[in-house]
């Protein structure tokens, strides 16, 4: 979806902002807004830049910068701290070359944190795109990454 | 022996939840036939009979609520419901639980308390992290609208609603009524100060009801069986079922359904397994990060708003995250602290540098500094950060540290 098909779902009120936001991220292959995305959205919900750009730069799932198709998310939870989520990020240095909020060469991947994904009872979780992993180990996350090469 | 007990979730595993007629045939929207039968003044008085309580976590009255953004600015043309769907305090997934295996049981709830309190506009506001859940309310809301049950003069009565998805976009602090309202105007997610409260000045102005998506779907089955049937499940100060989320080392985690009053032994040990490969219990941590520590001796206390409290615990989201003898406790309370310190929104300057501090004094605590923080240092600052801080974020970080003082002190 371009950016006039995403901005034509939606009426022109401000409270639209996020789902526009959503929108926009959601349509570009690289996962991130650009400084022309925000000028316009400003411009069609006739708000400034800068409430635009505060709003993005406010919330963790919207993004600036070029990522990767796929977006890993380790969860970074104090159950999943507690089942080593975070040695699941040394793994995938090893595996993919990457650090935390670091994208693969090959604009593959891109590795964050997120905050609880309400999977607990599956600690430690990750997610890879819109999919959700639980009971995550070292040697399982190779294969779930294999899966999105 | 300890069983669940299935009220809210009794469908669930029974019927397909992109269904909406394997949801009618299992006796779906009828409470809210009943309901538009009924005054909505006595739809409201059912809610305040069967005396449930807030879900999130706060434990508010939900009938005075509901009672509250009725009676509110009766000249006004709009008022309207949000689920606060926007699940993401840590060890908690109940309404996620709710929202993938019975979206239109919480369609079903919102439909009705929209109508009590006089509502035409309803929002599902939505974790944006949560994809599974996303597909099946906007399913569920797309069936039910198809089916003529979202719209104008629904089951033909006088009643119009419509509802609506709005999605969360990763903000902890946006959770928080005042701050998810601000969140769905499109903007960042600051809090508000209160009052004004919701239900006088909420979305755009207009009064305002905030519910849980656990409470809300816990209202079908208040009408559709009566308050005082509801009010006999649980203990008189704490009636009801409530969905308990438990995690980290016991036998079996997951999610359980029990009635109100049941103790943490038996949740831990009876339905949960036990502790996992033969080791001792070490801790609780009750009700998420914004929650409390608990020992092993309040094993034999009723789970319960009143009950906990005595103890100096709360019941919160209801999870339970539980900590056998290798844990630590300082790093989980690390974890814990720098979550608070990431979900600052940095409004009020004492909880922007106090979240931080903390992070830092419990960093030194743990690397075993001479001359090293104290616990008592760290209950102090965040005592400061909760009596200065609008929102309950920054009066959450003084939750499991007092709670330490109480039960741990010997750990630091």
């Amino acid at each position: 979806m371009n950016r006039s098909e995403v901005l034509e779902r939606f009426n022109p009120q401000k409270d639209n902002l996020l789902g526009i936001l959503h929108g926009l991220q959601n349509g570009n292959p690289n996962n991130y807004l650009t400084e022309s995305d925000l000028k316009a959205v400003a411009e069609y919900l006739n708000i400034t830049f800068s409430h635009v750009f505060g709003v993005v730069t406010y919330y963790t799932m919207f993004s600036l910068k070029q990522r990767g198709k796929y977006i890993i998310r380790i969860c970074n939870s104090p159950v999943c701290n507690m089942k080593r989520s975070l040695s699941l990020a040394d793994e995938i240095r090893d595996l993919l070359g990457i650090g935390v909020g670091e994208t693969t060469g090959d604009m593959l991947f891109t590795l964050e944190y997120t905050e609880c994904l309400g999977r607990c009872d599956v600690a430690p979780s990750i997610m890879v795109a819109e999919d959700v992993y639980g009971n995550v180990t070292r040697k399982s996350l190779a294969s779930i990454i294999k899966k999105y090469k | 022996m300890i069983h669940e007990k299935r009220v809210l979730l009794k469908n669930l595993g029974k019927i397909n939840p992109a269904s909406i007629d394997d949801y009618e045939k299992a006796g779906g929207y009828k409470a809210i036939r009943k309901a538009l039968d009924m005054n909505h003044l006595l739809v409201i008085d059912e809610m305040m009979n069967s005396s449930l309580r807030g879900r999130g976590g706060a434990g508010f009255s939900t009938g005075l609520k509901n009672k509250f953004t009725s009676e509110s600015c009766l000249r006004c043309e709009q008022k309207y419901l949000i689920c606060n769907a926007d699940e993401g305090e840590p060890g908690t997934f109940k309404d996620r639980i709710i929202m993938e295996n019975d979206p239109h049981l919480l369609i079903e709830g919102m439909l009705i308390a929209a109508y009590a309190i006089g509502a035409s506009k309803a929002f599902v506001y939505l974790r944006g992290e949560y994809y599974r859940s996303i597909d099946m309310v906007t399913l569920a809301i797309k069936t039910a609208r198809e089916k003529g049950y979202i719209g104008s003069k629904i089951f033909g009565s006088d009643f119009s609603v419509d509802i609506e998805i709005r999605l969360g976009a990763g903000s902890y602090l946006c959770g928080e009524e005042l701050t998810l309202l601000e969140s769905m105007e499109g903007k960042r997610g600051y809090p508000r100060i209160k009052p004004p409260f919701p239900a006088e000045k909420g979305l755009f102005g207009y009064p305002t009801l905030v519910n849980n998506v656990e409470t809300l779907a816990t209202i079908p089955v208040i009408i559709a069986e009566g308050s005082e049937w509801y009010s006999k499940l649980g203990i008189p100060e704490s009636p009801g079922t409530k969905i308990f989320t438990i995690s980290g080392d016991v036998a079996n985690p997951g999610f359980f359904e029990v009635e109100m009053g049941t103790t943490l032994r038996d949740i831990v040990y009876g339905l949960a397994g036990g502790i996992k490969d033969g080791k001792r219990l070490k801790a609780m941590l009750l009700g998420g990060a914004a929650g409390t520590f608990v020992d092993e001796t309040v094993l034999d206390t009723p789970m319960a708003y009143d009950s906990l409290k005595e103890k100096g615990a709360v019941l919160g989201s209801g999870a339970i995250m539980v900590l056998d003898e290798t844990r630590s406790i300082l790093c989980m309370t690390q974890s814990i602290l720098e979550f608070f310190k990431h979900e600052c929104c940095g409004k009020c300057v004492p909880c922007r540098v106090g979240t931080d501090r903390l992070v830092r004094m419990i960093k030194d605590i743990n690397r075993g500094n001479e001359n090293r923080f104290t616990l008592e240092e760290m209950v102090d600052e965040a005592g400061y950060i909760a009596k200065t801080s609008l929102c309950p974020l920054g009066q959450s970080p003084i939750m499991p540290l007092a709670s330490l003082q109480r039960y741990f002190n010997d750990q630091f």
